[in-house]
This record gives structure tokens, sequence and C-alpha cells, in this order.
């Protein structure tokens, strides 16, 4: 079913007016049912299993499984998502299983400076060169015909 | 029903859609306003953090240009679009593409590295990144740049609002919240249409549970064609959708298998397709001079697949990973080297699904494959709109002042880069028509080329322009009209009340109204069936084209009377309403092209072959009359603007 809520897992985010998994969902699937404090995904055949809801929740409340119209029973690919890199466990039909450790960024969460440490560099409204030209192309100029 | 508010939000320039291309413009936007004391705005249907086709991440940048040069780039991609695409945009944008890449870095993105500090490339234009949080870590610099306050999410714009003294002027926008019962309404100078290509709008190839599972992602549903396409600004190359050849069902990447690990791929019987193809006599010698140089184009690539699946009956195409990974191990000098390369091997290969195609990795899984042991599968998609990739579609833009030549100028410039037809109208990624090959980056480049000449057209035109007030009071009835239809009618018939998990009945069957997913279907349906869909095996002709603009026509009528429960479907019933618009334009647009160009894409089986005198020289543009309800279609012409003396490949 694309990605759906362990129900003893789920704490509905604790009551606040929307939960991690609503907040992330770039196809807007998750729910949050407020009688029972439990979200769900609506539409699960429009998820595309990208895994933000999973990633994002915070009592691991969220798994996938396997799109039911080609995908056979079985397996689970779990991920465990830190500050700088992230954990994958992947579990085989036959019992095989793998782990993978990836790097996931370099700088530390909220630090993105929109000019990626190079300035402002020396482009006007009026000419060609974009904001942190040209010292962000680590040229001395940018090109153009006849160059 | 309950009643809807109104917001207003007044800026300077508005971001429509946050993925790659809208969250350059929001860097690069943000900058510029900042300089010249304007206001911008962001606007996105979902959350910016993972909004856009990068949402799940990437696990490469498949535009870095390095040392070549952009008329190498050029070469490359004029040559996989057989011939048609905008000299001026795409150099334009692999002049700039190094910088972007270089301020992912400094966001934060891990870029592969070998021992000597250079990136990894996959191909000559392609590199190796851990790409889970590509999205997250790009938009963070975005919303850094334009302030927290400027930023509005799961906010759907619907339509853009024209100046009412002068109706080739953008002045607006409208739309509304899926989550509260909210109507926004926009007023700026100047926007960036970047809110993605479409998805569904042709049957995928999964109609069940895995109806979502799209190579491309599902909430893509046509806003940037139909946001410019209502507007009246002229559009270009509709009927260039892109078929991407992948790992069957679940779609995942085969690039670092091709590029990378140098796997070949073959029909069921070992015919090694591509090999074959270029060779003295083969098929690719029937499609001159594109299907005679290396590398091969996409759409062929595509289509020596499909002769092997379809005409042939030789399916299903086999990528030969078994024989690439022991052709590897071969070259190891002993057999400790080999387990090290091949455990960094696997974790290569399984980090390129579960950055970008985690679904992927769980079929693998669920079925045992192990790559090592045997091949697997590889399976055309079905079509899909993206103008960022081996497609072409999207609005007709003018191009950089200073890469052009005189004759193109007349053509190609008129004043704005990435401007529409439409003053103060501008566009960027997949929003942008004959500028492929742009990818993640190209995306996030182009959006900070609309976005700094937006700014420019703000600052030489600063008179706030003024929409019709009344026209927006029609908007806004028409906006909630599904959710009215819904209450009117929903007692008319019954409906089940078995003890559900959810409180909404999944389908209803009721005289008065059509649900969006009932209504999408009907939409899927004609487009595989009578447009080149994965259904009719990618062929079309005059004959079909013209039975699916009449079936098309009766489909229009009734998305008057789609039917919406709550707002998240309210959402569902709009986006059909835009895929119903691409799909109308894409079918004209294929009518009027008497020639069958890009064949693994669609064939005319009217018109079999490449017209090189009648189509090779111009691109198939269209307007659209939203008063009138019609298409006028036109060619412009294609101009060079550099000669390319020898196409460079990957």
């Amino acid at each position: 079913m694309p990605s759906f809520v362990i129900d003893e897992k789920c704490d509905g985010c604790k009551g606040g007016d929307k939960t991690a998994c609503m907040y992330i969902c770039p196809n807007d699937l998750m729910v949050l049912d407020e009688d029972r404090m439990k979200a769900y995904n609506m539409e699960p055949d429009m998820c595309w299993e990208c895994y933000n809801c999973v990633k994002i929740c915070p009592t691991q409340a969220i798994e996938v499984r396997g799109y039911a119209d080609f995908c056979p029973l079985g397996a689970s690919v779990v991920p465990m998502r830190g500050t700088e890199d992230i954990m994958w466990t992947v579990k085989f039909r036959g019992g095989t299983i793998k782990r993978f450790k990836f790097p996931i960024r370099t700088t530390p969460e909220g630090e993105a400076k929109p000019d990626g440490g190079f300035g402002a560099g020396s482009g006007k409204l009026d000419d060609q060169l974009l904001f942190t030209e040209p010292t962000s192309l680590k040229a001395d100029n940018i090109w153009t015909l006849g160059d | 029903m309950q009643e809807f508010k109104t917001v207003d939000v007044t800026t300077d320039f508005l971001v429509i859609g946050a993925g790659m291309a809208g969250t350059g413009a929001a860097v690069e936007g943000g900058y510029w306003a900042k300089e010249n004391n304007l206001k911008i705005t962001v606007v996105d249907k979902a959350a910016m953090e993972r909004s856009g086709a990068v949402g799940m991440g990437l696990s490469a940048i498949n535009q870095y240009q390095g040392e070549n040069s952009p008329v190498d780039y050029l070469s490359y991609v004029r040559q996989d679009l057989m011939g048609l695409c905008r000299d001026d945009l795409v150099m334009d944008i692999s002049r700039h593409v190094n910088g972007t890449v270089h301020m992912f870095e400094g966001f934060g993105l891990p870029i592969w590295k070998d021992g000597d500090g250079n990136y990894v490339h996959e191909g000559r234009w392609q590199l190796m990144i851990n790409g889970e949080s590509y999205k997250a870590i790009v938009a963070e610099a975005g919303k850094n740049a334009v302030g927290m306050d400027n930023v509005i999410e799961r906010v759907f714009v619907l339509r853009l609002l024209l100046d009412k003294n002068d109706k080739n002027k953008v002045a607006g926008a409208i739309g509304f919240s899926v989550r509260d019962p909210e109507i926004y309404v926009f007023k700026f100078k100047a926007c960036v249409v970047s809110a993605g290509g479409a998805v569904h709008v042709f049957r995928p190839r999964s109609t069940g549970e895995g109806l979502g599972r799209a190579w491309y992602p599902p909430w893509n549903s046509g806003s940037s064609s139909y946001l410019t396409t209502t507007a009246g600004a002229e559009m270009t190359s509709q009927e260039v959708v892109f078929i991407p050849g992948r790992y069957k069902d679940a779609y995942g990447p085969v690039g670092a298998w091709f590029l990378l690990f140098k796997a070949a791929a073959t029909s069921a019987t070992g015919f090694n397709y591509m090999a074959e193809g270029l060779a003295e006599g083969g098929e690719l010698h029937n499609w001159p001079p594109y299907g005679e140089v290396k590398p091969i184009p996409t759409c062929l690539r595509n289509h020596l697949m499909m002769i092997e699946m379809y005409q042939k009956g030789d399916g299903p195409i086999f990528i030969h990973t078994d024989k690439a990974i022991a052709k590897i191990a071969e070259k190891a000098p002993d057999k400790k080297t080999y387990k090290k390369e091949m455990k960094k091997l696997e974790a290569e290969a399984w980090e390129d699904f579960l950055d970008m195609t985690i679904s992927q990795a769980i079929l693998w899984a669920a079925k045992d494959v192990f790559p090592e042991e045997g091949p697997s599968e590889i399976m055309p998609s079905e079509p899909y709109f993206i103008g960022s990739h081996s497609g072409a579609s999207g609005a007709w833009c003018s191009g950089p002042e200073d890469l052009q030549t005189e004759e193109s100028k007349k053509e190609y410039f008129w004043g704005y880069n990435r401007m529409t037809t439409v003053k103060g109208l501008f566009a960027a990624g997949d929003g942008v028509g004959v500028s492929s090959h742009k990818f993640s980056s190209g995306s996030f480049t182009e959006g900070r080329i609309a976005a700094k000449a937006a700014i420019k057209y703000c600052v030489e035109n600063p008179e706030m322009p003024e929409f019709d007030s009344a026209e927006v009071d029609v908007f806004k009835e028409k906006i909630v009209l599904p959710l009215k239809h819904y209450e009117a009618h929903t007692a008319y018939t019954t409906l089940g009340t078995a003890t559900k998990k959810y409180d909404m009945p999944v389908e209803e069957v009721n005289p008065n109204y059509i649900t969006p997913k009932m209504a999408i279907f009907r939409l899927n349906k004609i487009m595989d069936e009578y447009v080149a869909g994965v259904g009719s095996q990618y062929n079309c002709s005059a004959i079909t084209l013209n039975i699916a603009l009449d079936l098309l026509k009766l489909l229009k009528e009734d998305l008057s009377k789609l039917a919406a429960r709550n707002l998240h479907e309210l959402m569902r019933c709009w986006e059909d309403v835009h895929r119903v618009q691409i799909a109308e334009a894409h079918t004209r647009h294929k009518l009027f092209r008497e020639e069958t160009r890009w064949p693994g894409y669609y064939y005319r089986s009217d018109f079999k072959k490449m017209d090189e005198d009648k189509w090779g020289k111009v691109f198939a543009n269209s307007v659209y009359d939203a008063e009138k309800d019609e298409f006028t279609m036109l060619t412009r012409p294609l101009m060079h603007i550099v000669d390319i003396r020898e196409v460079v490949g990957m």
C-alpha cells in the first residue's frame, strides 16, 4: 500500500495542528483522524513511495509495503535518517539482509547559505552575470559567442 | 459547504512552484529583489522542503559542464532531440551551470570526489552525488534567500490573471489552499511559472495500487503548461513527450548501470539491438543524420527496443547486470581486490535506487533479485511531459540577448530572458520548451536566469498592473464548484455505509457528476488508445488523433461537473483540468506535425518517416485563446547560432 501507518506507533504528533507526515507529503496524501489522533494515507494509489513521510515520522510509525499490483510481499526497505547520514536496511523476501549507510549533507541543518559561500559576485542587473558569478563559476568571466 | 475566505497577497515577483527551477528563482530573485527594494514571494502546492521532481532525492547531477564548452553541450542536446532545440537557450544554461553545481556543494550537497579531490563523473556531463537530501538542502538555501515569511506552502495556483487594460500582460494569479477553505488572490508585476511537467495524462503501465508509480512524480499535473497556455502565451513542441526506458515496473534508474558499469542491453534472444542498429545496414541508418552518430538519441534507443518488443516479438529487453559485474571483476588482480571492488559496486548500485527510486529497491528485495546473478528487465514507460529532460514541451520564451545571430535575434529575443510572449510572465524548468537536457542543475540554473530577468522587468516596469475584479469573482465561484456539485447531488444515489476505515467512500456512482479519479481514468484511456500511449504501442494517425479530439471535447464539457468531497479532492479536480488542457494541446501538436521525427516517443502511422524538408527546420507552436477555447497552430524557424563540427557524446 505504498506508505502505511502502524496504528499502535502513531501518536498523531501529539495533538499539533498538523502531523509531520502531513507537513511533508509532496502529494498531500497524509491526513490526521482527529478523533483517534492517528494519521493515515488517504490515497495510496497516488503514492510515489518517496519515503518522505517514513523518514520524517518522529515515532517511526510509517513504513512502505511495495505496490500490491506488481510487488511480491515479504520485503522491506527501512531508513533511519540522521543529521549527516542515512542508514538503510533492506530485507529480502528470501531472508537476505543488506545494510547501507550514505552521507546526506556536509553542512549543519539550516545552514545552507544562498550564495554557497561564493559571495554576491560582480554582476549588474543589465549584464549576463548571475548572483555569485563569476566567482562561483571558478572562471574569470561568463562564456559568450566567440569565446 | 464551508465558507471560503479570500487571502490577498501583493508582491512584486511571484515564483509559482518551488521545485528545482522555482528554488533557483528564489535564490537568485531573493538577491536581486533585495538589491532593488522589491518584494519576492514563493508559492508551492506542497512543502518546499520536498516538493517537485527531486523531492525523493537523486543519485546524480546530470548536467555539469566541467571544462567542456557550451557548444559541446549543444552538440549533444541537438543530436538527442533529432535536431530540434533552441541553441540560445541550451547554451545559456550550459554557460551558467557550473556555478550552480558549485553553489550546491556550498549549500552542503555531498558530491563524490576521487583521491585527487576531483568530481567523480558518471559520464561526460554527469556527476555522482549522495543525493538523498538534494531537494531539502537546495530548498533551504531558497528559503533562506527569501525568508520564510515570503514562502506560502500548500497553495495550488490555478490560473493567471491578465491586466485589464492589456490582455498581453500578466497582473496576478488565483488559487486556493489545499488545507484550509481559503482562496488566494495574488497581485504582482511579474511571475515565473516553474510548476513542473505532466504525469498521468497518459495511462500508466501500472493501474492498480501502483498507479502512482510513474517514473516522473504523480503530483506533476501539467500546471506549468496550463498556466502559460491559458494566459495566451505561445507554446512550443507540445508534441515532444519523453519516454524513459527504465527497470520494469518500479522505473529504477539505469544511468549508473549503462554509463558507470557499462552494462549492455539485449532482446530476449540475445540481440544487441544498439550495436546492431549502429552497424552498417542497421536500423539507425534509416534516421539520418541523427541515427548515424553516437550518442544514439534517446528516442531511437527506445525505437530499437520497441522493434524487438512489438515488431519482432522478441521481448522482453534485458539489461545484463551480471555480465557487467563479471567484467569488472575480471579486471581485478586478485580475490581480495575483487571482493573489495564488489562491495563498493554493490553499495553504489543500491544507492542509485535508494537515493531516487526506493520502489526499485523494494521490488528487487521482494523478488530476491541479485544483479550479479542474472539480468533484469527494462521497459519503455508511458509518455510524460518534461521539458527539462529528453522531452521538449513548454512555453516559447525569449533567449539571452548576447547568444544570438543578427537573424535569430529577431525571432528569439524580445527584451527579457525566459519571458514568454506574455509581458511579465516568465517560465523555467519544465515550463520552458525546446530548452531540453537541463535536468535538476540546469532547471535550477534556468530559474536563476528567469528570476534575474524578471526583477529587471519589475524595475523597468514599476507600475503595478491591475486585473479585472469581476473576473476574479467569476473564478472564485468556479474554483469551489466541484464542492457545491457534490453537496447538491450526493443524496441522489445510495452509498455504501459499511464500516470503513476512512470516512470517504472510494468511488460512488451518480449521474449528476464525475469524481476526479474517474475523470483522470477517462483522460488516460483516451490518450492511451488514440494518442500513442502504451496501449496503442505508441502509434497514432490523423484518424485516431481526431477521434481523441472529439472525446476530449466531451471530457472538457464534463469537467464542469466534477465533484469534490473535500479540499484534497478539489485539488485533484483542478489537477485534472490542468491535465486535460495539455492533453488537448499535445494531440493538436501531434496532428499538426505530419511526420515521425521521434520514433520511440511516438509514431504517426500515416507519416512513417522523418520529413527534413518540411519539418526539419521548424518548431511546431500554438497559441490558445481562452475566451474562444480555440487553438491556433503555427511554425517558428529553427536557426542555428553556432556550427557543430562534431557531436560530443556522453
